[in-house]
């Protein structure tokens, strides 16, 4: 029975540790069928975080008596906005301007890092305050479990229907996208894009704006995994480089999952369960920990090496990805 | 029955001081296929073009169903019913024949795929098409993408149908086929207009034909009362004399002899199919034909740039008396056999020459390999550089201005200059004088006629069929890969050239069928 709760355990918290990753992912993934492949995800997945943080601060600040509710409506529109807004520079710059997209894409990962742990750290010094940041009330209300189903299901409960909402979000998030890429008429218009601009853009569709609403929309979900980890993976807390490496992991995640969301699911939790093994696998040395640390990189480097030798051609990026559409002035 | 579907007045289309379409008028009734027949450049696609929307003509009126219409962009085009089938297919690979014909239709309704295969099945079932809806356009061959490309605009409800050179790239057979379903179309009522210069296709195929020369409209006439004669004739017009000196050439002696050799693309279409000539020294061998019929692969082959499937090339050297095949070597094998070969492309400035690079640094793309130690030697590239400057009179501010900055006639001095000067036996020129003026051209026919003088075997492809006339001294004639004839520069006439580049070996086709 130890091991069966051990298991149980770590499934919950592989979920933990792959929800953020599926926002990554998901967003990545609509973002690169419009072609944009957006580098800037994991500055972005930053910028998520801090803008639901700064959110979530002005209004327990100055606030008396701050509503659970509004506290998490705040701080989500807060982070929706924020990444949508980097994801808007990002498409500026490599849609209107032309500029090379894994120049962009880099840059404003730098820059989203930095913003993050910028405000991270400066947040409460603007308001004459000591410490860290810590949003008890914020936090906890995105904590809340499911009523009735997380405590009269015994440990299938606990395991399941404990988490916040934004695991679910993402689920929801990552299924419907599936949906509406493969089987609407906004879908079939968004990958001929991916595909082939040109072909796009003489059957009538206004590529520019397919590629700004895709990589902001993209840049928002990706966002919502920031969200999630200050929120409720830390309860409300701010660390500087808290959140790491794991927008790199999403990307990876998007190659993972051939493109696809809903394979996306599995793939996250998969690399949020090599994300977090070494806590669970018992006497571990010191050195052992970290080799096993280094399975989700690992993995990812496996990865590639077969996604890239494989020829099925649905298996592959799509064909326009990373390139600039200019049409041709004749 | 017989009522107009559209009409043109007195179209005019220039493009600076250039005159692309210089008073055109064209009428096509429903139930009629029109051919419009012109060599390159006589503004065929130009006029298709300000047809479906993408050019505004500068005069002249477009008439349809009795009314003046203005055509300002493909989509008012589709709203007139006119539909184009480009000779590049738009297709997006990855998506089924059905994704792709419904692509950016916003029809009204829920979005099921199921029901536009249906629909799909109907067209093709009414025309005769042979299609799979859920076939990816990857897994297809040319013959089925040009398919859906057609389906596309029927879906789309078009009356006035353009297709842009269809045949260019399907087989016999797959033509047969095409127009088997173009007669059906006509039969049903459409009005479609079809671009190709294939003599016999378009009295095959077309009720009456359009005949386009260097942009102006030569006429008109019913396919029942031309022949191929009739329509050569108002194809390449009338002979110009130029006045191009021609010496005799001195003692010609067999240079490269070219044997049956086959080129393959990689659709599996015939580029070069069982070809066989012999150059001679002292000689300009002119070759014609209509741009894409195979010169560029000929000339590549022989230079070592493309892979052959068959045939040989036989070099004879006159310096030793021995014979080498160049088949399938490279360029630098080619030069390592003492083979003194110079190739003037097409593309000047992408294979020919280094924009960025400076004259000088383009005259060391040819001896870079010299000198003794690591560092290159470039003292005598800069004399050659300034050499070619003062004898061709290249238009230059010095030897150091990258060659990008150069007009166009003064890149080709430079190329050609560069080329001669490594006194070759063998000189291949592919265009050399395509976007020069007058003078320039000239100045490039003597240097190719000294050349000649000097005894090397000149190679000449040109598209302007006067000056072939009275430059070469034979002109071979290539169509769709293959040699269709080869005459005597002195006596050919113009309007056996023209019928030899239109024409297609029909017994071949004859014989395939069976």
């Amino acid at each position: 029975m130890d091991v069966f709760v051990k298991i149980m355990a770590f499934i919950a918290a592989t979920v933990v540790q792959g929800t953020p990753l599926l926002f990554g992912a998901v967003g990545e993934i609509i973002t690169e069928k419009s072609g944009n492949l957006n580098l800037g995800i994991p500055g972005i997945m930053y910028i998520g975080g801090i803008s639901g943080i700064i959110g979530g601060y002005l209004y327990e600040h100055f606030c008396a008596e701050p509503i659970p509710i509004l506290c998490v409506i705040i701080s989500l529109l807060a982070s929706l906005v924020g990444s949508a807004f980097i994801a808007f520079i990002y498409s500026f710059l490599t849609i209107t301007l032309k500029a090379n997209q894994n120049v962009v894409g880099l840059a404003l990962t730098t820059l989203g890092v930095g913003l993050g742990n910028f405000y991270g750290g400066s947040l409460l010094k603007f308001f004459g305050e000591d410490g860290s940041i810590s949003l008890y009330i914020t936090g906890n209300a995105y904590k809340t479990k499911i009523p009735f189903l997380s405590d009269h299901l015994g440990i299938f409960g606990e395991t399941f229907f404990s988490f916040g909402f934004l695991v679910y979000l993402a689920i929801f998030i990552a299924i419907l996208s599936q949906w509406i890429i493969n089987r609407t008429r906004v879908g079939l218009n968004l990958r001929a894009i991916g595909e082939n601009p040109a072909t796009a853009d003489a059957a009538g569709i206004n590529v520019s704006l397919y590629k700004y609403v895709a990589t902001c929309v993209g840049g928002a979900i990706a966002g919502l995994g920031g969200l999630y980890f200050v929120m409720d993976y830390t309860t409300g807390a701010w660390t500087n480089n808290g959140f790491g490496d794991r927008g790199w992991l999403a990307i990876a995640i998007v190659i993972f999952a051939l493109w696809k969301p809903r394979s996306a699911i599995l793939s996250s939790y998969i690399f949020g369960g090599l994300y977090i093994a070494s806590v669970f696998i018992s006497g571990l040395s010191g050195s052992t920990k970290e080799l096993i640390k280094m399975l989700p990189y690992l993995v990812t480097i496996i990865v590639l090496v077969f996604t890239s030798s494989r020829k099925k051609r649905e298996h592959q990026p799509p064909a326009a990805l990373g390139q600039s559409y200019f049409r041709e002035e004749r | 029955m017989n009522n107009v579907a559209i009409e043109l007045r007195g179209i005019t289309k220039r493009f600076g001081s250039v005159v692309a379409n210089k008073g055109v008028n064209l009428t096509v009734c429903n139930g009629e296929i029109l051919s419009l027949l012109g060599e390159n450049g006589s503004g065929k696609t130009t006029l298709m073009n300000v047809i479906s929307g993408i050019y505004h003509p500068d005069e002249g009126q477009i008439i349809i169903g009795g009314e003046p219409v203005s055509i300002n962009s493909p989509h008012d085009a589709f709203n007139y019913k006119i539909g184009m089938i480009h000779q590049h297919f738009k297709l997006v690979d990855l998506f089924t024949a059905a994704e792709n014909i419904i692509l950016g239709l916003n029809e009204k309704g829920k979005f099921d795929i199921k029901s536009v295969s249906k629909k799909v099945a109907e067209i093709s079932s009414k025309y005769g098409f042979d299609i799979d809806p859920n076939k990816k356009i990857y897994e297809m061959s040319v013959s089925e993408k040009q398919t859906v490309e057609i389906i596309k605009v029927l879906y789309r409800g078009a009356d006035i149908l353009i297709l842009d050179e269809p045949t260019a790239v399907l087989t016999p057979q797959e033509t047969r086929k095409l127009f088997d379903i173009l007669r059906r179309m006509r039969d049903d009522g459409k009005a479609i207009i079809i671009i190709t210069h294939k003599l016999h296709e378009v009295l095959d195929l077309s009720d009456k034909v359009a005949v386009l020369r260097h942009g102006e409209y030569v006429g008109t006439v019913n396919t029942s009362e031309a022949d191929e004669n009739i329509l050569t004739e108002m194809m390449v017009g009338k002979k110009v004399e130029l006045n191009i000196e021609r010496p005799e050439p001195v003692d010609p002696q067999d240079r490269l002899v070219v044997e049956h050799i086959d080129c393959m693309s990689r659709e599996g279409v015939k580029l070069l199919d069982d070809v066989s000539f012999t150059v001679r020294s002292g000689e300009i061998l002119g070759i014609a034909g209509i741009a894409g019929s195979g010169q560029r692969e000929l000339l590549e082959a022989i230079a070592g740039l493309q892979k052959l499937d068959g045939g040989s090339i036989i070099y004879h050297n006159p310096k030793t008396g021995t014979s080498e095949n160049l088949r399938d070597k490279t360029p630098l094998e080619i030069r390592e056999l003492g083979v003194r070969l110079s190739f003037v492309p097409e593309d000047r400035l992408g294979m020919g020459l280094v924009g960025n690079m400076s004259v000088v640094d383009n005259m060391m793309l040819r001896s870079y390999r010299r000198g003794k130690s690591v560092f290159v030697e470039r003292h005598g590239p800069e004399e050659l550089a300034h050499k070619i400057i003062k004898d061709l009179e290249v238009a230059t501010p010095d030897a150091e201005t990258p060659v990008r900055r150069l007009s166009g006639g003064n890149v080709q001095k430079v190329l050609l200059g560069r080329e001669i000067s490594s006194s070759p036996t063998l000189l291949m020129a592919a265009y050399p004088v395509r976007g020069l003026d007058i003078n320039s051209s000239y100045l490039i026919y003597d240097l190719l006629n000294d050349q000649k003088r000097k005894g090397v075997a000149v190679i000449f492809v040109g598209e302007d069929l006067d000056v072939l006339l009275d430059l070469c001294d034979r002109i071979m004639v290539i169509g769709s890969g293959r040699i269709t004839g080869i005459v005597d520069g002195r006596n050919a006439t113009k309007n056996e050239v023209g019928y030899l580049m239109t024409k297609t070996d029909r017994e071949e086709e004859k014989s395939d069928a069976e």
